[in-house]
């Protein structure tokens, strides 16, 4: 019978099922990091347990990190937490990327830099944006601390076999629209719960289009749309992405590995509990004006009105996230200014993306009103970028250059929105409070940051991009 | 954890939807390593003013509430982020149950994991719920066992869980011990696959 790359991975993994209860599944890759980690850790602790096997563990430190002044963590609670997961670390035998390690970087950038991320494997992390994972097709998914400590300890976990949903893009990308454009879209279209207990296949031309870093942004942002994982069938462009990457077979190995890899893509004639259709060409650069990323629209787009809404409840929620944001109903995109741009998250921070939003801004200025940093995703994109000369790019207009970090995605760190005002940014999350207690995101891709850096307020990048063309 | 099966109160309506976990606990609260003591910053920015005063007309600073053991929201409760402190701070401030029509995935099953106990009910079911409890301080009686919730006028809703869950819930069992049963199974799984 014909099946679907989920139902493939999945029932390779089933360690044990019976009627009645879900699925023990086995995890082939466990990611760690400072914050989701330190109780699971003590957990062990207290019930004389240890870590089954550490070696399908990789653990960095991301949330929190500073992203200059890499020596002094001032926030002790803070310094604690980065210092407990080394302790746990060198303990328990984890292998660990930290603060000073030259592979150190966030978490979802790194596992597919290093080639920990495969087709086929089950993958989870204490945090929702495993999903990224799901690019290479796998199975990765965002846990809590709970099912940190299981998997710790028995390398499984109990699942309840999700449904499964196709989203199909069909067509081509027009010019100058973006993987992050695509996933927002996606979002907006059908709904920030729309995923709930599935995991969303995407497929389609302009799918299968994208480069490994494209379809990590759309992956990453799965959980968005509430899908437990997102992922996207293997074939060559995967396999091209994973070869002689560090923890990938080399030689014949590799050979054997690809020819398996390739075997899970979903057959034909796969069925799916739900599928939705996209077209390509309705799909426009994006911009989020609310408090969940399904709030957004094409940048040619005005802000909705209250009536344009059937539901008492949907009024009142665009009220709502309107007050939070400071924006009026009705007001076009283009009209709305910003004071900062932040370029970097694990959906938008590799070389890819900083090498496109570089090409927006050379040899113009940043807004006078505007300040914006970049945070290149890990430490090897950071040298990467500056091996071509980007960091020299986004210096000269003005730009900061940082260090590798989740930084101002969440604002655990020192990097932090003001209260009142606006940011452009690239990351994932446009809830209140996300980059700062009361601080507003507008979610972007990096060129369409880029540009409202120069223009210090949202401009269509494909009108910039057109003149230089 | 805790185990759970009936509990009275009176219920919260906290009448908003696709409540995420960034509201439920912000992230400068993440940075502890203990698992306990997160009460104190539920909801941290909606109860409370810049300037560190009580949101006066925040649900939870009415004194009709304080108490309450029993939150009532709307759809896609627990939406974005893992963070499992967002189920550890509404069990820490004294709720132990949330109603609502949906909920999301991950936090659903943190919920599980700690003995918060997560009811599903219809949307026209919690709209009533949400109505009653704003008009006056409504109790319900909730009842794993029975998978029920009865309000203090006698009017009673069914709800549907996972009986895997429903067991481990009214045990207060820890699941990695349920686990280590299967060590047999786990083992052969790795030398099947040369994992081992």
């Amino acid at each position: 019978m014909a099946k679907n790359i989920i139902e493939k991975i999945w029932d390779q993994h089933i360690v044990y099922e019976e009627q009645g209860k879900p699925d023990l599944l086995y995890i082939d890759l466990h990611l760690l990091h400072e914050v989701t980690s330190p109780q699971a850790f003590e957990g062990l602790r207290l019930a004389n347990r240890t870590v089954r096997r550490p070696d399908l563990c990789f653990a960095t430190m991301d949330h929190n990190v500073p992203t200059r002044n890499r020596d002094a963590i001032k926030d002790p609670i803070a310094r604690k937490q980065i210092n407990t997961l080394q302790t746990n670390c060198d303990e328990f035998g984890i292998p660990l990327a930290n603060m000073d390690h030259p592979d150190q970087g966030i978490v979802h950038i790194i596992g597919p830099e290093l080639g920990l991320t495969q087709p086929g494997k089950t993958i989870v992390c204490g945090d929702s944006h495993t999903s990224t994972h799901g690019a290479f097709g796998a199975i990765a998914f965002g846990i809590g601390t709970s099912e940190v400590e299981h998997v710790l300890s028995t390398q499984t976990l109990w699942q309840s076999k999700p449904k499964t949903m196709e989203i199909r893009i069909n067509g081509k990308l027009g010019f100058g629209v973006t993987a992050k454009d695509v996933i927002l879209a996606i979002i907006a279209k059908f709904g920030i719960d729309m995923g709930t207990g599935h995991i969303i296949e995407f497929t389609g031309e302009a799918i299968r289009n994208l480069t490994m870093e494209e379809r990590m942004t759309v992956c990453n942002m799965s959980i968005e749309a509430g899908a437990k994982a997102g992922l996207i069938s293997p074939d060559e462009t995967t396999v091209a992405y994973l070869k002689g990457r560090r923890y990938v077979p080399e030689g014949n190995a590799f050979e054997e590995a690809a020819v398996q890899w390739l075997s899970l893509a979903s057959d034909d004639g796969a069925t799916y509990d739900t599928i939705l259709d996209m077209n390509a060409d309705e799909i426009e650069p994006f911009v989020t004006w609310g408090t969940n990323p399904s709030m957004g629209s094409g940048i040619s787009a005005n802000v909705p009105y209250a009536k344009d809404f059937d539901s008492e409840s949907d009024k009142a929620a665009l009220k709502k996230a309107l007050a939070y944001m400071g924006i009026e109903e009705g007001v076009p995109l283009t009209s709305i200014e910003i004071q900062h741009v932040f370029i970097g998250s694990c959906t938008n921070a590799r070389l890819s993306d900083l090498r496109a939003a570089a090409k927006v801004i050379a040899g113009k200025k940043v807004h006078p009103s505007v300040t914006a940093i970049v945070v290149p995703g890990s430490r090897t994109v950071k040298k990467q970028a500056e091996e071509e000369g980007l960091d020299a790019v986004f210096l000269e207009s003005g730009f900061e250059w940082r260090e590798s970090g989740c930084s101002m995605c969440l604002a655990m760190n020192d990097d932090v929105v003001p209260a009142g005002e606006r940011c452009a940014s690239t990351s994932n999350r446009n809830f209140e409070g996300r980059q700062g207690a009361g601080a507003r995101t507008h979610l972007v891709s990096p060129a369409m940051a880029a540009a409202s850096a120069i223009a210090g307020r949202f401009v269509d990048v494909r009108e910039l991009q057109a003149v230089h063309s | 954890m805790e185990p759970i099966n009936e509990v009275v109160s009176v219920i919260t309506p906290l009448d908003r939807k696709n409540v995420d976990t960034d509201q439920i606990i912000s992230k400068e609260f993440l940075k502890r390593i203990e698992r306990t003591g997160f009460g104190k910053y539920l909801f941290y920015h909606w109860r409370h003013n810049a300037d560190g005063t009580e949101v006066a007309d925040f649900i939870l600073n009415d004194e009709r509430f304080k108490g309450s053991k029993i939150l009532v929201a709307q759809e896609n409760f627990g939406c974005g982020s893992s963070r499992e402190h967002a189920p550890w701070s509404i069990l820490d401030y004294g709720f132990n149950v949330v109603i609502a029509p949906s909920f999301a995935d991950i936090f659903y099953n943190n919920c599980m994991k700690n003995g918060l106990l997560p009811i599903k009910l219809k949307p026209a079911e919690v709209e009533e719920l949400l109505a009653t409890g704003q008009k006056q301080s409504y109790s319900v009686e909730v009842n794993l066992v029975e998978q029920t919730v009865t309000g203090q006028d006698g009017k009673t809703y069914s709800f549907d869980i996972d009986p895997y869950y429903k067991e481990m819930l009214l045990n207060g069992w820890d699941e990695i011990s349920l686990t280590f049963q299967y060590e047999e199974q786990i083992a052969n799984y790795e030398r099947r696959q040369k994992l081992a």
